[in-house]
């Protein structure tokens, strides 16, 4: 936005000179912190018609239009802007600045009056006025194609993340289908486990979508209730009970007697289930879990520890995004999502708290998550 | 299974589990020795042990390069060794990797450039044809 295209539409001569005169030496800052300035290429147009014609073209950035023309009116060229979708702000200069004049002009989408007669330093202040709103407008349509950007990424990752496992088990029968698996019982049953556990990292998948996306869109029915996290967590202790004693890992509650908190029950399992079965997954055998919850800082405060293989730190900074899972010799047998640190980030923000991580290589990590309550 | 003790030894390198049992099954039906491994050093290590007839590594392990510097030691490892590098599209990377010209070919530094996913048929034709040419190639120098 260096240099910003102004069209002058004016029956007066004289107008259209000194308009461009002023603009032609003038800059603004956009951003009043920024040093970056903005200067003006004005021209010009004695008539409606002719200004519809210069914009049919390109359309300039900003339009100084006056009200009375001798042909079509300055609302008629408004109207025609609409309807032909043209992208600019308009400036309305009119001699008789009416309250009729003013909502007919702003309902036909007019941004801004400039009233006759008028200053140079007026005209500098209603200039700089658009270019405020063209920077704010600028910058909030680059933040959305930023978005849509992200939301692209994130359904092409996911759909590589949902092929892999469904070409796993297409495999899988393909070889069955052939007949190359042959009858070794053995290996017929470690084809069926292994299309059964690419089928249920695939469900898990899509559940944790399906979790990300209605917390996301705010649309999912929160059942706020009277809910207690020692409870949460004993449940989640349960669940990972038979994966945690398949390895021997022990795992610890340090609670409360009570620790209550309004919250969604569905959300709180969520939150314990990521961070408990993480904690046995990253594990080692006969390794050890501590779940402890307290308060600090007005909020609850959970901390689910481990005595795993902990995560570098150039590692923990990026766990938290969508799809990051750590790739290395030690987790790569491991199964995962890469959703679930995402979603108990979000869930955290929604309690007013916070997701983060601390983690020593080799020794184990600390996950702690903050609920306000 | 099927494969004799003579028959051509493969060395079958991915950190995907199911790529390497599923290849394994279908290249040990078709009359092929099978040895994998999951990771560069233990497909290197096998190597120097097992002295395979061919070589199909995954090109993005994980180090993105991995099969790329695995292809070349093992080249350098066992001379004239076949390389048959399997390549994807990684959902992280997003990467496409799928050099066309003979001159990216031989900087890539395999014999044959697979995408996946990959046909067994179009796999096993590759394997044939590059064992054909250095069954030939060795009787022509000894």
């Amino acid at each position: 936005m260096d240099t910003l295209r102004v069209l002058v539409v004016d029956d007066e001569t004289g107008m259209r000179l000194a308009v461009a005169r002023v603009l032609s030496t003038y800059t603004v800052r956009p951003d009043e912190s920024d040093e970056h300035a903005v200067g003006f290429a004005v021209e010009t147009a004695d008539t409606g018609e002719s200004a519809l014609e210069m914009m049919a073209g390109a359309a300039p950035d900003i339009l100084l239009l006056d009200m009375k023309l001798p042909g079509i009116s300055g609302l008629d060229v408004l109207r025609e802007i609409r309807e032909r979708r043209i992208d600019t702000l308009t400036v309305m200069i009119t001699a008789y600045a009416t309250l009729e004049t003013a909502i007919e002009a702003t309902k036909r989408g007019a941004h801004d009056f400039l009233p006759k007669p008028f200053t140079p330093e007026d005209l500098r202040v209603a200039i700089r006025r658009v270019v405020r709103h063209l920077a704010v407008q600028r910058e909030a349509k680059r933040l959305a194609e930023e978005k849509r950007q992200v939301r692209f990424q994130f359904i092409s990752v996911l759909g590589h993340e949902l092929k892999a496992p469904l070409a796993a088990v297409e495999g899988y029968l393909q070889i069955m289908k052939d007949g190359s698996a042959g009858t070794d019982p053995a290996v017929v049953a470690r084809i069926i486990d292994r299309a059964l556990v690419r089928t249920e990292g695939m469900r898990k998948l899509i559940v944790d979508l399906l979790n990300m996306t209605r917390i996301e869109s705010g649309q999912k029915r929160r059942d706020l209730v009277a809910a207690d996290l020692r409870e949460a967590a004993a449940a989640a202790i349960e669940t990972v009970a038979p994966a945690a004693a398949a390895r021997a890992v022990e795992i610890r509650l340090e609670a409360p007697e009570r620790a209550p908190l309004v919250a969604d029950r569905g959300e709180l399992d969520i939150i314990f289930n990521n961070l408990v079965s993480n904690a046995v997954k990253y594990n080692r055998d006969h390794g050890r879990v501590t779940i402890a919850i307290d308060r600090a800082d007005a909020r609850w405060r959970v901390r689910v520890s481990d005595t795993g293989i902990g995560l570098a730190p150039e590692d923990a900074r990026r766990l938290f995004q969508d799809f990051v899972r750590i790739k290395n010799e030690q987790t790569r047998t491991i199964p995962g999502t890469g959703l679930g640190l995402a979603i108990v980030k979000k869930l955290a923000h929604l309690y007013g708290g916070d997701a983060t991580v601390e983690s020593e290589p080799g020794a184990g990590s600390t996950f702690t998550v903050t609920l306000k309550g | 299974m099927t494969s004799q003790p003579t028959a051509p030894h493969i060395l079958l390198v991915d950190d995907d589990e199911d790529f390497l049992f599923q290849h394994k099954i279908q290249l040990e039906h078709a009359g092929y020795r099978v040895t994998t491994a999951a990771t560069r050093e233990e497909a290197e290590a096998t190597a120097a042990e097992v002295k395979p007839d061919l070589a199909i590594l995954d090109l993005m392990m994980e180090q993105h390069d991995d099969g790329f510097v695995l292809s070349h030691h093992l080249k350098r490892l066992l001379p004239g060794l076949p390389v048959i590098l399997v390549t994807a599209v990684t959902a992280e990377t997003g990467l496409s990797f799928s050099p066309t010209t003979s001159a990216e070919r031989a900087w890539v530094g395999a014999d044959a450039l697979l995408a996946k996913p990959i046909r067994f048929e179009q796999l096993t034709r590759e394997v044939e044809r590059l064992l054909k040419d250095r069954d030939k190639g060795q009787g022509a120098s000894g």
